[in-house]
């Protein structure tokens, strides 16, 4: 295809922007984490048994007694030369403490965008082709209700009936299951259905009103009135003319939504207990653990703009029309 | 029963002319519980017949994986930095201290030979020094010999300001002297009553020498260790993700016999109590779960399934009602609530009498709290012998509605009473707990039927509870009128928990509100009476002293106990787990066993 399209200097030309807004989201982060109330070490404060010299010394090896400027000039200085920073909380790296719950966040999430794309696209191009249809109206409505319903309501809902009425399923995700060969992946699937389902229809909810739309745009175009009077087959029709074209748009949206992939679900996390980094950056924020919350965060912002990047990338790949310069 | 018959018949135990149990009989007679009755005796120099052990397992392990839950997970795992309950626990899987707090605030013998007493020489008769006996053959995880050099490496760890243990305060007062190879004794500055501190319980859990000796000071955070526990206890250290999990797997050397009886052990952190109760009561996925801050009548709908069962474990942590002393409208040298000014309307005794009258402690423990709230009057209430029995609830709004009007509060045509121009209106603070609000509304409404206005106001409890400087919200500025919360008790000795009513503890502006004294109550006679039990050494005088405190500022409507807060945990039918609330909930775990 026409990568040169892309020009090269464009890519570059993006970079380069990245870094001062990179800065920029960082500074912000960092001060508006500064800014917040509360004290990593406020625990010991209101603790009667700990003196406040153990707080002040505490404060003191941390380096949150230095004013913020340098508080922040430390942090990336360290962040240049691969140091994420060290735990309050936990006393440990922060990057471990990331690397220990990115896998687990990488398969659940993951395959609920998966799941969320299976279904979203087969189902909105088959309602968009039968527009106002009994299946249009079906997939329609079960769309309203995917994204209207919160996943916490919708997480309880499986709850009750997989685990409480049903026993079928575990409601508890265990990222250390102590079973071997076959059963060792079939309770890793097991655990992994409900908030599976539950975020991958959350998502494919909405996935499916934007495909319906996406192809119903194209459907109506020329193109396609050409292509069918060429004699072409329906299905060929379909899925290489329309289909193809329809998606560019959808590409762009679900490359901008990786990132997400990363943070995780915050509340489908806290729910089933999934030790993702959603879970991580709530239980942080709770604690004041800001080394924690900024290295997430940040890693959140980066994957943003270089997804944005992405996306910008393959749209210019997908559609030859847009040209960047 | 008066103090003099009471050493009579301790006197007649010891000559051997009255039973142990006709002894406590005795007591009961008078209404004082067996496990006082035995403090009693203990502390008066009568051996305390230790509890038949109810441990049932006859081999060491077979009893397959142990799962715990707990909806906080432990983020780390070094007893010494473990402020949070949730670490002190999860560090309680592997470490141990010399002795542990039973159920009843007695000492339970954990790494000691036995408990120290006069009798055996462990306790000096000026109460200036303790000799613990460490038990012998006892080794670490990683079979390193435990012998009296670890015990004092311990009390120089955690008293280097350096380090920055949140132990520091049980160790840097005292003296620790290696006596032999199993031996240690702890000295004071000064005759202590409560010897029990350094080495016991939470505070008291013991880490290898030989694993942290380069490690001690500035250093500390750098410790591998403090990862990848080495201790004595029940279970060895298997895998640790802050937050989220941490495993251990039975140890097969451990010191006493037949224990434990889980194979392994799991502790997962997240979610929350309501699904935590229900992992446990419902699904049976879990063994135990934690700390169930959840409303009784929910947690009694999830136990009819008959899968496990609710257990509930006193302690000494209360709910109470704070009435200032202090004027919080008024600002001096840059602090409200100073302790130069005087409170308008509440510094008359009538006004406080009158609101006490209205807080309706039964109500408040039958609509809100149930099982996991029994009302009382008193602050300090548990352990047993603690509890003063001079503090009856009473709940009247018309007796208050007549003291108010003798002493010349008049309703005005609001309905609001008022006098000398100052109405009764009273700005009521707590955090946001659901609980909490619902309690405010109760008092709310009986005072309003009583012509005081309270305007509730509910504070996040991040804000509330943190010790923010700047922040007027905060419980220890109490910068309102009245104000409620729960403070806890860590330890079953009330030294630390009674500072709340000593004048040079008030939370002031020069101390950074960091003082224990909220109410910023001045009395010469709690002074003088805390400064008795500093130098008491008698245990059954001492718990006098403190009785006498708490019903002086109970009678004085300082602060008023609402409801006492034990520890609500659940398990399986099948688990049996003592938990103590005077200790780490797993503080017992070699103990636990189940049903075959």
């Amino acid at each position: 295809m026409q990568v040169h399209r892309v020009s090269r200097q464009y890519v570059i030309r993006k970079l380069l922007i990245m870094i001062p807004s990179l800065l920029g989201i960082s500074i912000v982060l960092f001060s508006l984490l500064a800014m917040a109330p509360g004290d990593p070490f406020d625990e010991l404060a209101t603790n009667p048994a700990v003196p406040p010299e153990v707080r002040a010394a505490l404060r003191a090896k941390f380096g949150l007694d230095d004013p913020v400027w340098m508080r922040y000039w430390h942090w990336l200085i360290a962040l240049l030369q691969g140091d994420w920073g060290f735990s309050f909380v936990s006393r440990m790296d922060v990057s471990t403490l990331i690397m220990q719950r990115l896998p687990v966040t990488l398969v659940v999430i993951g395959a609920s965008q998966i799941l969320a794309i299976a279904v979203a696209i087969p189902v909105g191009v088959l309602a968009a082709t039968r527009p106002y249809s009994l299946f249009d109206q079906i997939a329609n409505t079960f769309a309203f209700i995917g994204f209207s319903l919160p996943t916490f309501f919708t997480g309880l809902v499986l709850i009750l009936v997989f685990s409480i009425q049903l026993d079928w399923l575990p409601f508890v995700y265990r990222a250390d299951i102590s079973a071997t060969g076959w059963e060792f992946y079939w309770e890793h699937i097991k655990q992994s259905i409900m908030p599976v389902t539950v975020l991958g229809l959350f998502q494919g909810a909405a996935l499916v009103r934007f495909v319906r739309s996406s192809v119903l745009d194209v459907i109506r175009l020329d193109y396609v009135t050409t292509a069918r009077s060429k004699g072409i087959g329906e299905r060929k029709v379909i899925t290489r003319h329309v289909v193809r074209n329809a998606l560019i748009p959808v590409v762009t949206l679900v490359a901008l939504q990786m990132p997400i992939v990363f943070s995780g679900a915050v509340v489908t996390e806290q729910i089933f207990r999934v030790p993702g980094i959603g879970s991580l950056l709530i239980t942080s924020m709770l604690s004041n653990d800001t080394p924690v919350v900024m290295g997430v965060t940040f890693v959140s912002a980066c994957l943003v703009v270089i997804f944005n990047l992405i996306a910008d990338i393959l749209y210019g790949w997908l559609d030859p029309r847009i040209a960047y310069r | 029963m008066k103090e003099r018959e009471l050493r009579g018949l301790i006197g007649k135990v010891k000559a051997g002319k009255l039973s142990r149990r006709g002894f406590v009989q005795a007591m009961m007679a008078v209404g004082i519980g067996a496990p006082a009755a035995g403090q009693i005796l203990l502390s008066s120099g009568v051996a305390m017949a230790q509890p038949a052990s109810t441990y049932k397992p006859t081999k060491r392990g077979g009893g397959g994986p142990l799962k715990l839950l707990w909806w906080q997970g432990p983020t780390l795992l070094n007893p010494h930095f473990a402020v949070g309950t949730k670490d002190q626990d999860g560090s309680r899987l592997f470490y141990e201290p010399l002795a542990a707090w039973d159920p009843e605030g007695n000492l339970k013998p954990k790494l000691a030979a036995e408990i120290p007493t006069k009798e055996n020489g462990g306790l000096s008769a000026d109460g200036m020094s303790v000799t613990w006996k460490l038990k012998q053959g006892v080794t670490w995880h990683d079979g390193k010999p435990f012998t009296a050099d670890d015990v004092v490496f311990n009390w120089e760890y955690a008293k280097d300001p350096a380090t920055a243990a949140y132990t520091i305060a049980s160790y840097q007062d005292v003296m620790v002297e290696k006596v032999d190879q199993y031996t240690v004794r702890v000295k004071f500055k000064k005759a202590t009553p409560f010897w029990a501190d350094a080495f016991v319980g939470t505070r008291g859990m013991l880490i290898p020498k030989h694993l942290f000796a380069d490690f001690i000071g500035a250093k500390s955070r750098d410790a591998p260790t403090n990862l990848k526990p080495v201790g004595t206890g029940p279970y060895m250290f298997k895998d640790f993700k802050p937050g989220d999990l941490v495993t251990g797997v039975m140890n097969p050397n451990y010191h006493q016999a037949n224990k434990p009886y889980f194979d392994s052990v799991e502790m997962k952190g997240g979610g929350d109590a309501v699904s935590a109760a229900r992992a446990v009561l419902q699904t049976g996925e879990f063994d135990f779960a934690w700390n169930l801050q959840v409303e009784d009548e929910i947690l009694s709908r999830l136990e009819k399934g008959g899968k496990g069962r609710v257990s509930v474990t006193p302690g000494g942590n209360i709910e109470f009602f704070l009435m200032n002393t202090t004027d919080p409208w008024t600002e001096v040298d840059g602090e409200r609530s100073s302790l130069k000014t005087k409170h308008p309307t509440l510094s008359d005794p009538e006004v406080r009498k009158a609101m006490a009258l209205l807080v309706d402690n039964k109500s408040i423990q039958d609509h809100i709290y149930g099982r996991t709230g029994p009302a009382t009057r008193n602050f300090l209430y548990g352990p047993p012998r603690f509890d003063s029995k001079n503090n009856p609830i009473e709940f009247n709004i018309d007796k208050a509605n007549d003291i108010l009007e003798k002493a010349g509060w008049k309703k005005g045509s609001d309905g609001i009473r008022a006098k000398d121009g100052k109405k009764l209106k009273f700005v009521y603070q707590t955090s946001i707990n659901q609980p909490r609000q619902k309690t405010q509304a109760i008092i709310k409404q009986a005072a309003q039927k009583a012509g005081i206005d309270i305007e509730l106001k509910s504070v996040t409890a991040s804000v509330f509870f943190s010790s923010d400087v700047a922040n007027p919200d905060t419980y220890t500025k109490f910068y309102s009128d009245l104000e409620m919360y729960t403070t806890t008790m860590g330890q079953p000795d009330p030294g630390t928990h009674m500072l709340q009513f000593v004048s040079w503890e008030a939370a002031t502006k020069a101390n950074k509100w960091q003082g224990r004294n909220i109410t910023r109550w001045q009395s010469p006679e709690a002074d003088k009476l805390y400064r008795e039990t500093e130098v008491e050494l008698d245990p059954v005088k001492r718990a006098a002293l403190f009785i006498k405190m708490n019903d002086l500022a109970i009678q004085n409507q300082i602060v008023l106990g609402i409801v006492q807060r034990p520890t609500v945990s659940a398990m399986t039918a099948k688990l049996n787990a003592r938990i103590s609330g005077w200790d780490n909930n797993t503080s017992d775990l070699s103990d636990w066993f189940k049903d075959a």
